[in-house]
């Protein structure tokens, strides 16, 4: 490749990706600027700053809640997913038996149906046996994603590692289990974190389930809580860019800690598949 | 020692597939209690009437009813249609911008995990708050949208974004296109790095100028990645519910509802269960059917090459 040719490449990847940051910077100004001036002309530079809005989102609000109640649904979901898939994962990968192709096709077809097909026979089932606006009755439909994703990406991981340790523990009489717990899970600990933290970004995000099987603030995630903000006459729009950065940070945070290891889950699950 | 694929030296292959079993079923059994059971329940409760407000008239079968009426319903109709629209202007659009950013990333040398980090940024933030951003972006009269649109001259009276039914679909569009362009860009590049690098060069050595390698040897290797990730987002694309909720939720009327809003209205606003879980159910074939015809494109490309 040319130099002129790299530099334009260098000048299109600046412009996109600052195209890409553009709006997160508008919520973050937006979300310092005092309630009167949120819609006047826009400036580069934040003209003023007032922590107004994140006060009004923790006292008036208590967003506290809602991040408390997304951290309960997506850490539980997450470790469930993650062992419970680990284990179907390195059956997949280790151990002989019938089937296996097609229990990975159901498990890729499960990560892409329609979630809406099934919050109509879910949300019976949890109203009758009392789940409804509970962490329980939000975690087991968050499994129908977490464990499909946690499964594939383990799939992917335990795959690439290499078999003669393993093999040499079992030749030790190591059982199965040891095995894994001992050898297995250690090696393939950053896959582990990458599935972990991708399940659990996943988790956080999700909308569809928590708003349909919460009924108030008690239990609402996040993503919930911000959707249906509502002011006395209009959108406090100063309190939801608030609120929208708070739900932003840990997600922003995960990426700047994992990036590699987002997307080698990422186009591991992807293009192999 | 021998290496192999499976099998342990120590056991017999029953014993194993009995050791399989076991550490496959608690994910199998939760994935059949959440998804499979919950999918066969919805099908049967398309079959009937249920109404959750009138709840003495209990839940009577209805056979196809249910399916007659959506069938004769035209904002069904137009509910597909937003579908489908959606689906392919989303993923166009992301396949377009995903390419050029996939390309541009795949060209930077110095400081390219940094910008890989800072690309991946929107597709990790709830599409909720995706949505509301973009919302806010785009409200009237003040929004910075439309401040730019004036003062750039490029309109004299901002218009009013929400109001229209056809406007509308711009913010929709653009909030779900920002979202999920990195994950575009991130797989086309995974496929971008596994192309030889000595392809490039012998093809400039032949005089080859970068547009000749770019159309005989970036596009044509790099269509296994494109079509996984088109694959990938059309049936996110097809499912969309959250954008859509937030910024609109369905209107002005019913001119920006996909089919997840539909059945999504039909069960929690008339809580009518028959009727949403009869939608619910159309909507699972049609996408099952989208995947039948995407895993036959994929098929067919594998035979191409």
């Amino acid at each position: 490749m040319t130099r002129a040719w790299r530099r334009l490449g260098l000048a299109a990847a600046l412009l996109l990706v600052g195209a890409g940051l553009a709006p997160i910077y508008v919520a973050l100004v937006s979300s310092v600027s005092p309630e009167a001036r949120i819609f006047a002309a826009p400036s580069l530079v934040p003209t003023a700053f007032v922590a107004d809005h994140y006060r009004a989102l923790f006292d008036a609000r208590d967003f506290w809640l809602p991040i408390r109640n997304s951290l309960v649904v997506s850490g539980a979901t997450t470790v469930l997913a993650v062992v419970a898939g680990g284990l179907c994962a390195y059956a997949i990968v280790r151990l002989r038996f019938r089937g296996k192709a097609f229990i990975l096709a159901m498990v890729l077809a499960v990560s892409m149906f329609p979630q809406i097909a099934i919050v109509a026979p879910l949300y019976l089932v949890l109203r009758q046996v009392g789940l409804i606006d509970t962490y329980p009755g939000l975690v087991l439909p968050y499994l129908t994603f977490a464990m499909p994703l946690s499964i594939w990406l383990l799939v992917g991981f335990f795959r690439q590692l290499p078999l003669e340790i393993e093999d040499a523990a079992l030749m030790d009489g190591a059982t199965r289990f040891q095995a894994l717990r001992h050898v297995v899970v250690p090696l393939a600990l950053p896959g582990i974190a990458a599935t972990a933290i991708l399940t659990f970004l996943y988790c956080w995000n999700e909308f569809l389930f928590a708003l349909s099987f919460t009924l108030g603030p008690e239990r609402q995630t996040v993503p919930v809580a911000i959707a249906l903000f509502r002011g006395q006459y209009q959108v406090p729009w100063g309190q939801v860019l608030a609120g929208a950065i708070v739900a932003t940070i840990p997600v922003a945070l995960i990426v700047l800690v994992a990036q590699r290891r987002i997307v080698q889950g990422l186009t591991a699950g992807a293009v192999k598949g | 020692m021998m290496r192999h694929r499976s099998g342990s030296p120590s056991t017999g292959s029953s014993d194993e597939a009995r050791q399989a079993a076991l550490f496959a079923a608690p994910a199998l059994v939760a994935i059949a209690a959440v998804v499979a059971f919950p999918l066969v329940w919805a099908v049967w409760e398309s079959l009937h009437r249920h109404d959750l407000r009138m709840p003495w008239l209990g839940r009577s079968f209805v056979g196809a009813a249910n399916y007659r009426e959506a069938f004769a319903d035209p904002r069904f109709w137009s509910a597909l249609g937003h579908t489908f629209g959606f689906t392919v202007g989303t993923v166009v659009l992301e396949l377009l911008i995903g390419l050029a950013l996939a390309l541009a990333l795949n060209s930077v040398r110095r400081g390219a995990g940094a910008l890989r980090t800072a690309a991946l940024l929107p597709w990790a933030v709830p599409t909720v708050v995706a949505a509301l951003v973009w919302r806010f972006m785009f409200e009237s009269p003040g929004g910075v949208v439309n401040h730019l649109l004036v003062s750039s001259g490029l309109v004299t009276s901002p218009p009013i974004w929400f109001a229209s039914p056809w406007l509308a679909w711009v913010p929709i569009v653009l909030a779900d296109v920002w979202k999920t362009t990195p994950f575009m860009a991130l797989l086309l590049l995974a496929g971008l790095q596994g192309i030889d690098p000595a392809l490039y060069q012998a093809a400039a050595l032949d005089g080859a100028g970068p547009v000749r390698q770019m159309m005989h040897i970036t596009l044509p290797l790099l269509r296994p990645a494109i079509l996984a990730a088109v694959i990938f987002r059309s049936l996110d694309a097809f499912r969309v519910f959250d954008v859509v909720y937030v910024m609109t939720r369905g209107g002005p009327g019913a001119a920006t509802e996909p089919l997840s809003l539909y059945a999504f209205s039909a069960l929690f606003r008339d809580l009518r269960f028959g009727y949403g879980s009869a939608v619910s159910v159309i909507m699972f074939l049609v996408s099952f059917v989208l995947a039948l015809f995407w895993l036959r494109a994929a098929r067919y490309q594998v035979e191409l090459s």
